[in-house]
């Protein structure tokens, strides 16, 4: 998830590199299922695509902290507590994999922290949300990671080998991310009327964000085809969406919510759960940077930054004693 | 201010005794005590590891994927160094 459609408009996809014969043989590697590797030769466009996918993949899992943090000191019970304390270390950690292998394309990770800091890379417009009520870490895990864990599975066998390689440890360590927030979401359905209305509410908040979550419709996706051909993707933003409608709904109606769509149906002849429109002038909006946390979560993250500064200076001066000690 | 850099390390996990380290992934730090803690706490969240190894980056030479086929494709005709090449009558056995 996390990167789907979060290409700035004004680039136009550039996909013949180098002569045509080395194309063909790029190509036949992967149509031939076989990894790319990093000292492999690649079209500078898949590179490109590749590294602007990854790095706002890390820049994600790293934003993506800042929501549910919010709530670790206010976590109900100590079960709760350790249970988000490391989901969030998890996010932490799938950043940081995400970022090694966005550097195999040649990127420093010092650009890539510089450039999300200089508001220049994006990130997942879903993080650009509130968490106003104990729910809402309930409802990411469940929605959230649900979107998410359906976009990265296919992202296991994507063909560069670095990433599908980061996406299947990510994968493994998050199975147990929307087990425990649907397991909030379930207590608060079974508890007092208040719980049950939380609980609710935060569905109905969230619900159409995780939906847009898949990047624009495919009428409109700029970068599904060259991705689709060099088999970075696997399926279509709209395939993705409707596969988590289609496993999601029955799921709301176990816990006894309601989805906030009047359209929302079951059609018996495809067998697929039907949903209304969603509203892409709000995605734009929010990608745009007027989404209602935006400015928050860029001001945390620079923040969190500045305030490590004299730690990594410490940290390197610290190396250099050593080094000159022991010369 | 940019950020400064720090050196890149590679990581290898050993996963039960007597298995041999695996390559995991890489990780930034400024020495080689910081690298293994972050390695622990990047890598070994869930009992992955009884060993890790860290190894700058910059030492590992790696060989030439175009040179490919001079490297490798000397070995795929000598069939002779495989068991299954040398027939062995059924009722000798397993061997």
């Amino acid at each position: 998830m996390y990167t789907q459609g979060l290409t700035p408009e004004t680039e136009t996809p550039v996909r013949a590199i180098g002569d045509e014969a080395a194309m063909a043989r790029f190509q036949a590697r992967i149509d031939a299922e076989q990894r790319i590797e990093p000292n492999d030769a690649m079209p500078a466009a898949y590179r490109r695509t590749l590294l602007r996918q990854i790095s706002q993949h890390a820049h994600s899992e790293i934003v993506g902290m800042l929501p549910e943090g919010n709530w670790i000191t206010r976590a109900p019970s100590l079960r709760r507590k350790v249970a988000l304390l490391a989901k969030v270390q998890d996010e932490c950690g799938h950043g940081l994999y995400l970022y090694a292998a966005a550097e195999t394309l040649d990127a420093t990770r010092e650009q890539l922290y510089d450039d999300l800091l200089a508001g220049k890379a994006r990130y997942s417009s879903i993080f650009n949300y509130p968490t106003p009520t104990w729910a809402d870490i309930g409802a990411i895990g469940w929605l959230v990671d649900g979107a998410a864990i359906m976009n990265q599975i296919p992202l296991c066998r994507c063909s560069y080998g670095p990433y599908a390689r980061a996406m299947i440890r990510v994968c493994k360590e998050e199975s147990f991310h929307q087990r425990q927030g649907f397991e909030i979401m379930m207590t608060l359905a079974r508890g007092t009327d208040a719980q049950k209305r939380m609980a609710q509410d935060a569905l109905n908040r969230w619900w159409w964000p995780c939906l847009m979550m898949f990047g624009p419709p495919d009428t409109q996706s700029q970068h599904s085809d060259t991705s689709t051909l060099w088999k970075i993707k696997r399926f279509s933003n709209d395939e993705l969406r409707q596969k988590f409608v289609d496993a999601t709904v029955p799921q709301a109606h176990h816990l006894g919510l309601s989805l906030p769509d009047p359209k929302l149906h079951f059609d018996e002849i495809s067998g697929h759960w039907r949903y209304g429109d969603i509203d892409w002038e709000e995605f734009r909006q929010v990608l745009a940077g007027h989404g209602p946390c935006n400015q928050e979560r860029m001001a945390a993250r620079r923040k969190a930054h500045d305030d490590g500064a004299w730690v990594r200076e410490a940290a390197l001066a610290h190396a250099e004693k050593h080094k000159a000690r022991a010369a | 201010m940019a950020t400064p850099r720090f050196p890149l390390w590679e990581v290898f996990i050993r996963s039960r005794t007597g298995l041999a380290h695996r390559h995991v992934g890489s990780l930034h730090a400024v020495d080689v005590a910081s690298a293994l803690e972050a390695a622990r706490d990047l890598f070994t969240r869930r009992n992955e590891g009884v060993s890790i190894w860290v190894v700058p980056s910059a030492s590992i030479s790696a060989s030439d994927p175009a040179e490919k086929a001079m490297m490798f494709d000397p070995a795929s005709d000598k069939i002779y160094r495989h068991p299954t090449f040398y027939e062995v009558p059924e009722d000798v056995g397993h061997m």
